[in-house]
């Protein structure tokens, strides 16, 4: 029985980490084309969540600065919004804030080092937890596209007959699983067989030599963290519906720095299999060795299991090994 | 280049203007300052803006409605804290000198740091239901109250309705406590091991590292102990996410029991109707059904003087903002009483504080019958009676219940640990005790 209770807590980390390593991804889309470590990433994916339920409910934006400003009582638009169409329109907003971003601060930066552009998006998260403040409000929201949640009966029936325990697998993680393996297809397919996707990876290899065959930077950017802002959604549904739409949203961030310490900061296939060892080392240390620590050892254990990783591997499993030559 | 004279008098009137400007920025002397430490921003500020509503409003509530306290308007500066104890000890630090009167920061770890602060500045600290549970001690801990309840009578509380529900039988049974792995989650760790040594069941404790998104293993580690029933001290997104896993592995939510801080409608609304028949503890009343409500619609939010705009009038959190307001306005009234003037200071307010006692008789006359247990504070006794009743949440109606009548804790174990860590920080911090 031992045995299956284990297996049931591998198995169900490999799921956490799915949902770790769609926050990662975004980190790795970014870096991967600019070299720029996106702190906002996080905070972007509280932004494209709250925005999307926003919409769904057809809440005014900004209805508390209006208010104030016009002695007014509006708070609602008085339609609702289907999910897909709530979707699309998010997409297209953090498509708004990916040009806004280009034109407002990567713009003014280019040519600067990454440290600085790294700064920039510590103000860039600033500014946008700020800015879904109030154009939202700061209360906890509840986000339902419609995916389910709870224990899959089917999972647990099945694993009762095969092994004679019925197994805990979260709806919600397997369509999360589905979905990420379908974001990573369509990314992987999107840098390898389109034009754009060809530039894209161009850039990252090159600035200079990308600008010097008539690549546009600009244009590179603005598609480039409008992927990333729909990467944040995807996560933000993800973990909007897990949890509700609220600030901790933006702290998901912190469960996807391990990962990306471990699959290095430029692969995409690196987010999601360092993902999956991160959920699962994390989960089996906590069934294993928590209960002899006092528990509450997840937070900690994945840095350490990173920092394992790093020894050896430096640039993390799927990273570029960078050598310079002087 | 100028001359020293010139230098002198640009200085005076440098310093002129600074005075003038400290001057404008500080209340006038006649006005009753009550600082709201509160945090609207941050991992908690979805919790904390609540709060700090209802604390607001009450206050603007008798000055617009009554002119105040005894003629004297209260003024309830808000200094930002965001849940972060460094920047609460700021906030503490820079409306100090304002006059301020009693502070209420909703925070256990700001009210830690605070304790030996207001303590040497002799200004009275108010944590309902929060902070150190031993302030209770008024020997040792002069300048804090924290009436109606603490910690270990929550704890207390839900293991006696536990035993209620059981016959008066608890041996066997097996209790999880899922807590939030910090000096608040911490807390009623001690009472929950006395009470399961008294009672006989089995308390397994499961941590929860803040803010608490992810807690697969300790829902995974429920499913498989089975435990009869869980008990929760969380706060913010930790409480949305432990309700949500609870009905994930179909744990009953009967059996599954919050702190009064685990208990508001944003912990429960995002799980929506799996989240049917969860409670919680409680030790004030919710909704908008009592007499006061119509004059805070009347005078506060109508006229559009309400924080916020009044969009949480009525929740649960808004209700325990508002019942802190109302505690401290009482013990301001006293304190005007027994000081013979309506100016009082901080150590006048503490004297009014010590001479509480808040009847069923005039929580009507306030218009919240039946709103919280009766405080009446004392000398030693800064934690009233410790009395808490439970809530239940009704997911298709969308509000809270109550479904027991305010119950007494255990005196007879948590007197003896109050004693107990009240008078180890009395030897720690060199005190004597009084009374």
């Amino acid at each position: 029985m031992e045995f299956l209770y284990a297996s049931e807590v591998l198995v169900n980390g490999l799921m956490a980490g799915v949902m770790y390593s769609l926050v990662a991804l975004g980190f790795v889309l970014i870096y991967k084309a600019s070299g720029v470590f996106n702190y906002a990433q996080g905070v972007m994916a509280l932004f494209a969540a709250m925005t999307l339920v926003g919409i769904m409910e057809g809440r005014v934006p900004f209805a508390h600065l209006i208010n104030a400003a016009f002695g007014t009582h509006v708070s609602s638009f008085g339609w609702t919004v289907p999910a897909l169409l709530g979707i699309a329109l998010t997409a297209l907003v953090m498509v708004g804030l990916a040009i806004a971003i280009e034109k407002l601060v990567l713009k003014h930066l280019v040519g600067q080092e990454p440290i600085i552009l790294f700064m920039a998006t510590i103000g860039l998260a600033w500014f946008l937890e700020g800015l879904g403040d109030v154009m939202w409000g700061a209360d906890v929201k509840t986000l339902d596209v419609g995916l389910p949640q709870g224990i899959s009966e089917t999972a647990e029936t099945l694993t009762n007959d095969w092994l004679g325990y019925g197994f805990f697998i979260d709806r919600l993680d397997i369509w999360a699983a589905v979905i990420a393996a379908l974001l990573v297809a369509a990314l992987v397919g999107f840098s390898q067989y389109t034009k754009q996707g060809r530039a894209m990876r161009a850039v990252a290899d090159d600035h200079q030599a990308a600008l010097s065959v008539g690549i546009s930077l600009q244009f590179i950017w603005i598609m480039v963290w409008s992927i990333a802002g729909f990467v944040a959604l995807v996560a933000g549904i993800m973990w909007g519906t897990k949890s509700g739409v609220q600030f901790s949203l933006s702290l998901i961030a912190l469960k996807a720095l391990p990962v990306l310490m471990l699959g290095g900061f430029t692969s995409i296939p690196g987010a999601i299999v360092g993902g999956l060892i991160i959920g699962m080392g994390e989960k089996l240390f906590e069934y294993f060795v928590g209960p002899l620590v006092g528990g509450a050892t997840e937070n900690w254990f994945a840095y350490v299991l990173a920092l394992l990783f790093l020894v050896f591997r430096p640039q993390g499993l799927f990273g570029e090994r960078i050598i310079e030559r002087v | 280049m100028k001359t020293l004279g010139e230098e002198t008098k640009m200085k005076l009137k440098l310093a002129s203007l600074a005075l003038g400007a400290v001057m404008a920025a500080a209340p006038a002397m006649a006005d009753l300052v009550v600082p709201n430490l509160s945090y609207r921003t941050g991992p908690y500020g979805a919790n904390g803006t609540q709060y700090a509503d209802g604390f607001n409003d009450y206050f603007t509530l008798l000055n617009e409605r009554d002119g105040g306290i005894g003629g004297q308007k209260v003024l309830t500066p808000e200094c930002e804290t965001a849940y972060n104890t460094e920047k609460g000890v700021e906030c503490y630090e820079a409306t100090k000198g304002n006059g301020a009167l009693v502070y209420n920061p909703l925070s256990t770890g700001i009210t830690y740091q605070l304790i030996p602060k207001v303590s040497a500045d002799k200004i009275p600290l108010y944590t309902p239901g929060y902070g150190r549970t031993s302030a209770k001690n008024g020997k040792v801990f002069e300048w804090i109250f924290n009436a109606p309840a603490n910690y270990w009578d929550g704890a207390s509380v839900a293991v006696k309705y536990l035993l209620d529900q059981n016959g008066g039988d608890l041996n066997g049974k097996k209790i999880a406590l899922v807590y939030h792995n910090s000096a608040y989650g911490k807390e009623p760790i001690r009472t929950l091991q006395e009470l399961a040594k008294k009672h006989g069941f089995t308390l397994t404790e499961l941590p929860i590292d803040p803010p608490g998104q992810e807690q697969k293993s300790q829902w995974l580690q429920i499913r498989r102990d089975k435990p009869d029933y869980v008990i929760m001290w969380g706060w913010g997104v930790m409480n949305q996410t432990a309700i949500q896993e609870a009905a994930n592995i179909r744990f009953p939510m009967e059996n599954f029991i919050g702190i009064w801080w685990s208990g508001s409608e944003v912990d429960v609304l995002p799980v929506g109707a799996a989240a049917n028949g969860y409670k919680s503890l409680t030790f004030n009343g919710v909704g908008t059904d009592y007499p006061l409500y119509a004059d805070m619609q009347k005078f506060v939010v109508e006229p559009g003087k309400a924080s916020q705009g009044g969009q949480f009038v009525g929740s649960a959190l808004y209700s325990r903002g508002m019942y802190a307001a109302v505690v401290i306005a009482e013990a301001i009234r006293k304190a005007q009483e027994l000081a013979g003037t309506a100016e009082i200071n901080a150590a006048q307010l503490r004297d009014g504080f010590e001479a509480l006692d808040i009847t069923p008789e005039r929580l009507t006359e306030i218009g919240l019958p039946d709103f919280g247990p009766e405080i009446k504070m004392s000398c030693d006794n800064h934690g009233g009676s410790g009395m808490a009743r439970l809530q239940q949440w009704d997911a298709a109606a969308k509000k809270w219940t109550l479904i027991t009548e305010f119950t007494a804790p255990d005196q007879e174990i948590l007197d003896p640990l109050i004693l107990e860590d009240s008078e180890a920080y009395a030897k720690e911090a060199g005190i004597t005790p009084r009374c």
